[in-house]
């Protein structure tokens, strides 16, 4: 146990990344490394953030490239990201959604016929980015907001888990819309993202109560629905979400309260996981140490030989405590997710 | 005059014990765990049954038990307090019907049959003085409190035979009789404990540094992180605060999604529990149940433009039914969570059960 635990890529966020990794950061284009040191200082987070700055992000790269003599650019431009994209990997591993969206732009970056004049193709690229975001982030969470409204009916009490923006995104749209509930934010430590969740919904006018995930047993009676937000649905039906979130719908399960999942189409991915531990992201150990009453219990945990901390990022939820996926091609279950991955697969082709 | 100046003594000893109680419940005095708390009621009721003035048992009971309602009015959450009152007033009981001479079996439980042939509840006033019952009352007291000093020790003896060599272990929080039980068991064999911190008063980090100093290879996660890991672990050790009528549990906040978790994976759960955490109430009470503690753990003050706006809750114990329980480890040995009805009814006369 303690070996595997060491044997995931740790790192702490104290010490400069830049120090640490094996690409020279000087051929890297500027606006990437910006993003990099974004992602690994938390400034960035969130999958739907992530995924929109990432593009932002190629389509400075994209202005700025020139094709060199003797080349196509078809095939450069493909193979100028390669090391862009190993560096946004070595900062923070690639979430599921980007990595979906690296894959669309290298293969509308490959479909650029090689007659095509350098502005023209670069312009079409550009476009495309932008479709690719307006469809299937912006318009995808006002498809799912106008599904997810026939699901909250007035008088209900919501719960929700951390700070999702799709979720976010639907509450808010359903108070404008007149629907009279009220909110339970549950948090966890040591992210407490709970709480930007908890801003963002109280700015709104939105009646809300604040509880940490230990107290989910207790506060679970008065519940009508779970509102979960997704980081990936993979192929066999798991939800990968930010830990914790598997642990509130076994307990709904338990009260039989209805757990429904949040989910554009471009975070489905082909991969296959059973139990949280085979590939997970490990997070900066130091953040569990907290101070309680002037002594902190952890402060030399390093020095001692045999107490380790573990910091978890994702887990995965199994199907049968999900009761509905709301995606933007309609509400699923989660066991229809490799049925939509094939209809997207031959749509490409 | 050694009369009055002895009850004025007792009665601030009193005084000073239910100050205490009163404050450590707040989480602002010190913290005292059960088994002192269990230590200290019991050698106080020891303290009054020798220095009141009484001359039949029944006085001596009415005496405790006024001591004793409001010994449990100043902290309600501490069941122990209870349950040391209601072991000697059995124990009262059990030395006054001896003194009589009647049989054991006599007035033990209820039946039908007794019911029946004698006509109603039996008379029994305890209006006779016996000379020997205080001596007989103080010496059982003695008893019980070596009983008390000892357990902790006798569930750790337990320890070899439910945990072997790399195992991985789960617990949450920290309990010292759970702390014990794993120390014991490391002496001999190597293992892997797995402490959920508790947020969010974290008490599971003081619980890993403790392991950790003896040799005990430690790690520690996060609430949000007990589902997640369960999948690894073989066995959940817990401690609790009070074991209910029914089997179930109230225990700190956080393992009702631990059982819930051990059970969906069928990893057993295993309660270290020892007797005097065993109180006749029923979970059914909803005001009485729960305890709460200032939200400012829970959101602190510095949040300040959306904490006037928001309801923010801390309680700090959780109910576990019965079902999600495999084993209690108590000081007299290993029991289903189906045989608790049985133990109370050996430590605590019916009638006792309302103070």
């Amino acid at each position: 146990m303690k070996q595997m635990v060491r044997s995931f890529l740790t790192y702490s966020r104290k010490a400069p990344l830049t120090q640490q990794l094996s690409i020279p950061s000087a051929v890297i284009h500027p606006a990437i490394v910006r993003l990099g040191l974004q992602y690994s200082q938390g400034i960035v987070a969130g999958s739907n953030a992530r995924s929109i700055a990432l593009l932002h992000a190629f389509k400075q790269v994209i202005s700025d490239y020139t094709t060199p003599s003797n080349e196509e650019l078809s095939r450069d431009l493909v193979n100028k990201l390669k090391p862009y994209i190993s560096f946004l990997n070595q900062c923070r591993p690639l979430s599921a959604s980007m990595g979906n969206a690296i894959k669309y732009i290298k293969k509308e970056i490959s479909n650029i016929p090689s007659q095509f004049k350098e502005d023209d193709a670069k312009k079409k690229l550009l476009n495309c980015i932008e479709c690719f975001i307006e469809e299937k982030i912006v318009l995808a969470a006002k498809a799912i907001a106008k599904s997810s409204i026939e699901k909250i009916n007035d008088g209900d009490v919501i719960l929700v888990y951390g700070c999702s923006s799709l979720v976010n995104h639907i509450l808010c749209e359903a108070f404008e819309k007149g629907r009279k509930f009220r909110v339970i934010v549950v948090d966890s430590r040591p992210r407490l993202e709970g709480r930007e969740a908890l801003r963002r919904l109280v700015q709104k006018g939105i009646s809300c109560t604040y509880v940490l995930i230990s107290a989910v047993s207790y506060i679970l009676p008065e519940v009508s629905k779970v509102f979960l937000g997704a980081h990936a649905l993979l192929a066999n039906g798991y939800v990968m979400s930010r830990v914790g979130t598997s642990q509130i719908a076994l307990v709904a399960k338990a009260f039989n309260v209805p757990v429904l999942v949040c989910c554009e189409t471009y975070k489905f991915c082909e991969r296959v996981q059973t139990d949280s531990f085979v590939s997970n992201e490990l997070d900066d150990p130091d953040d569990l140490i907290v101070t309680r009453k002037g002594e902190t219990q952890l402060k030399d945990w390093q020095q001692v030989p045999r107490l380790g901390l573990l910091n978890l990022v994702y887990d995965v939820t199994p199907p049968d405590f999900v009761d509905l996926v709301i995606t933007d091609l309609g509400m699923i279950p989660c066991t229809s997710v490799p049925v939509v991955l094939r209809v997207k697969n031959v749509d490409l082709l | 005059m050694p009369g009055p100046y002895r009850e004025t003594d007792l009665t601030e000893k009193v005084e000073a014990f239910l100050s205490d109680l009163k404050r450590g419940g707040s989480g602002t005095g010190p913290l005292r765990g059960s088994a002192e708390t269990a230590r200290e009621t019991t050698a106080l009721l020891r303290r009054i049954t020798a220095q009141v003035r009484w001359s039949s048992a029944g006085d001596l009971m009415e005496v405790i038990r006024k001591e004793g309602r409001r010994m449990s009015a100043a902290q309600p959450s501490e069941t122990t307090v209870g349950n040391m009152i209601r072991r000697v007033l059995k124990i009262i009981r059990e030395e006054y019907a001896r003194s009589r001479g009647s049989s054991e079996e006599a007035d033990q439980q209820e039946s039908l049959h007794k019911l029946l042939t004698s006509g109603g509840l039996s008379e029994e006033n305890f209006r006779q003085y016996f000379t020997a019952l205080k001596a007989n009352v103080i010496e059982a007291i003695n008893e019980l409190l070596t009983e008390l000093e000892g357990t902790t020790d006798n569930i750790a003896m337990q320890a070899l035979e439910h945990i072997h060599s790399n195992e991985v272990i789960m617990t949450i929080g920290r309990s010292r009789t759970v702390e014990a039980f794993l120390k014991d068991a490391a002496r001999k064999r190597k293992f892997h404990v797995i402490v959920a911190e508790c947020a969010p008063f974290c008490q599971g980090h003081e619980m890993a540094t403790s392991l950790s100093k003896d040799g005990i290879e430690t790690t520690v996660i996060t609430d949000a992180a007990i589902f997640a890991v369960m999948s690894r672990v073989n066995k959940v050790i817990i401690g609790t605060q009070t074991v209910l009528a029914n089997g179930g549990l109230r225990a700190v906040n956080g393992t009702h999604t631990l059982a819930l978790a051990a059970k969906h994976h069928s990893t057993p759960l295993i309660v270290c529990a020892p007797m005097f955490k065993l109180s006749p109430q029923f979970p059914n009470e909803e005001d009485t149940f729960h305890k709460f503690v200032s939200p400012h753990e829970v959101l602190p003050f510095t949040e300040g433009e959306i904490l006037s706006k928001v309801n923010v809750h801390c309680p700090v114990f959780d109910y576990v039914p019965p079902e999600l329980i495999t084993l209690f480890i108590s000081n007299i040995g290993g029991h289903a969570p189906s045989y608790i009805y049985r133990l109370m009814s050996e430590l605590y006369h019916p009638e006792d059960h309302e103070l």
